[in-house]
């Protein structure tokens, strides 16, 4: 009891900690980040299914597994995309470069 | 208790996310927290499936590849100036799932300790809150319902009444036990989150989703201690901790106390400053504006979600080039909470390989905005209004803003004289300075292209 306590108050500062310092551009992704994260309910659906016997436990249970995998899988792609373009726009600006410095030699 | 292995498993899954969150705060390590945080998740998840799944394997397993199923081309699919209500969404689907897990497990074990049945009265409460808000929030950005504060009939005290019920229900569940009070819970937790989400407007909701998302982070802290679970308690605080901190983060970018921003709406404010004057408004045509920009030395484009949808950030690029070929300066002026969520302008600017030069920050732009020959705003409203400047009874007073009302011309380019996303009226619309281009951002930017060739 005491020691999830613990637990729980060093997360909190742990919490504050981490994202203290962070620029507006990256707001979005990271409020997108943490929303994958929280989606470790996950653990818990599965834990409690596994143990349910009865039809109705098996089937809340079921439904917490269902939205629990959409939470993660959609929380972290969502936010892969959107860090995605930040890189991609940079990658994309040397490919270009590249491709004239080709166009030059042709042509 | 679990054996070591699944301890030490969901230990580092732990700080898998520690760092993922880290990463995520550093615009360079900001992909890799992200994929750090997805491995975490894998390895707690995989560590839950092969110890905890005694029975319904099989079934679990179906109800993830659903999830996976629904999850990743929802993901993959939604466009760039979506994302934000698709982030409430997931949000809004996690709290249920919280709820549920809680809910379940009552019904597992009825007669818990009094810690365990408050926990699971925190749980149900706090996630379906969760859940509702986000629905709504989904709704008001996807524009299905309005996005100006809604305000009930006595919504402020049928609020109240909600919250005092929740709070009476959660005790009852604590003492008795009872399920179908703790089914009653639930429903008072939806409306609760319904009651506290519809009184917030336009460009807030962001920040309710932001605060919603450190529910569901609490809901799932909670759902912790009904489960004895450390990886729940860790990840959820986590969430919850640093959700409260980015919320308020946000707040901050807008210039107004988070208080304001959720309670704003019930105070009775001077609706009466909107006076029956007949104000002109002057619109010009695309040759008028043309000229305007050809002649001029220094050109800026203040881009908001209105270019973003009509997809007019290519045709606003090479108005840009042609402009710098004939020697005029150009820079874009993104304002931190452009777009539908802080930051948003950033993604969709960097989708549409905008070069990261020419774009500016407010501080860069505002000191020397005196001296812009033309400001052409784009599909922007509520971030160019000087009355969240100059009006405090205005609901965006104290939001920093571009002073384009201080350059020498502006160009305004909307589709009509309705509001921007926040419902106000802006001044700016009315300033003599100004001339209006109406008509869709796209198809504007194409034509005043042809057009600025020609001068």
């Amino acid at each position: 009891m005491i020691d999830l306590l613990t637990i729980f108050v060093l997360a909190v500062f742990v919490g504050f900690e981490v994202v203290s310092k962070v620029s507006t551009i990256l707001h979005t992704p990271l409020m997108s980040g943490a929303n994958a994260i929280h989606g470790v309910i996950l653990v818990g659906a599965i834990l409690i299914t596994g143990r349910a016997e009865h039809a109705l436990e098996i089937t809340l249970g079921l439904a917490a597994v269902f939205l629990a995998t959409v939470n993660v899988v959609g929380g972290f792609v969502v936010t892969d995309r959107m860090l995605e373009m930040f890189k991609g726009h940079r990658a994309v600006k040397a490919v270009k470069v590249e491709s004239n410095g080709h166009k030059e030699t042709g042509t | 208790m679990s054996p070591t292995w699944v301890q030490l498993a969901y230990l580092a899954a732990a700080l898998c996310f520690v760092l993922a969150l880290k990463g995520l705060s550093t615009p360079k390590y900001a992909r890799a927290g992200n994929l750090l945080g997805a491995a975490g998740m894998a390895l707690a998840v995989v560590t839950a499936y092969v110890h905890g799944a005694v029975h319904n394997g099989l079934l679990i397993l179906v109800a993830v590849a659903a999830g996976v199923a629904v999850g990743i081309p929802a993901a993959r699919s939604v466009k760039m100036t979506a994302i934000p209500q698709m982030v409430a969404l997931f949000n809004g689907v996690g709290g249920a799932a919280a709820a549920l897990v809680a809910l379940t497990e009552f019904l597992e074990v009825p007669d818990g300790s009094v810690l365990f049945q408050v926990a699971t009265a925190l749980t149900v409460l706090i996630g379906s809150v969760s859940f509702s808000g986000s629905v709504v929030t989904f709704l008001k950005l996807q524009e299905i319902m309005t996005t100006r504060p809604v305000l009930l009939p006595a919504g402020q005290m049928v609020g109240i009444g909600v919250a005092a019920a929740s709070a009476l229900l959660a005790l009852s569940v604590v003492l008795s036990g009872s399920g179908l009070l703790l089914v009653l819970l639930a429903l008072a937790g939806l409306a609760l989150g319904v009651l506290f989400v519809l009184p917030v407007g336009g460009a807030d909701v962001p920040i309710a989703i932001s605060l919603l998302n450190a529910f569901t982070g609490l809901a799932v802290a909670a759902s912790g201690y009904v489960l004895a679970n450390t990886l729940l308690i860790v990840a959820g605080t986590l969430v919850g901790a640093s959700g409260t901190i980015l919320t308020r983060l946000m707040a901050q970018a807008m210039g107004r106390p988070l208080t304001n921003i959720l309670f704003g709406a019930f105070k009775p404010t001077t609706a009466a400053a909107q006076t029956d004057e007949q104000r002109t408004v002057r619109s010009g045509t695309v040759e008028d504006v043309a000229i305007l920009l050809g002649y001029a030395h220094s050109v800026l484009v203040v881009p908001g979600y209105g270019l973003a949808v009509a997809q007019g950030q290519h045709a606003a690029r090479e108005l840009a080039s042609v402009l710098e070929q004939r020697g005029i300066t150009v820079h874009y002026g993104i304002h931190p909470v452009a777009g539908r969520m802080p930051g948003h302008m950033n993604v969709l600017l960097a989708e549409a390989d905008v070069p990261y030069e020419q774009l500016k920050e407010l501080d860069d732009v505002n000191p020397g905005i005196g001296s812009v020959d033309v400001v052409l705003v784009v599909g922007a409203n509520d971030v160019v209004n000087p009355g969240a400047r100059d009006e405090p009874s205005s609901p965006i007073y104290g939001m920093p803003i571009f002073d384009v009302d201080r350059a020498k011309a502006v160009v305004f380019m909307k589709r009509s004289m309705r509001p921007g996303f926040a419902g106000v009226d802006n001044s700016l619309l009315y300033n003599p300075k100004t001339t209006m281009l109406f008509g869709d951002a796209k198809e504007s930017l194409t034509k005043l292209l042809a057009a600025v060739k020609h001068v």
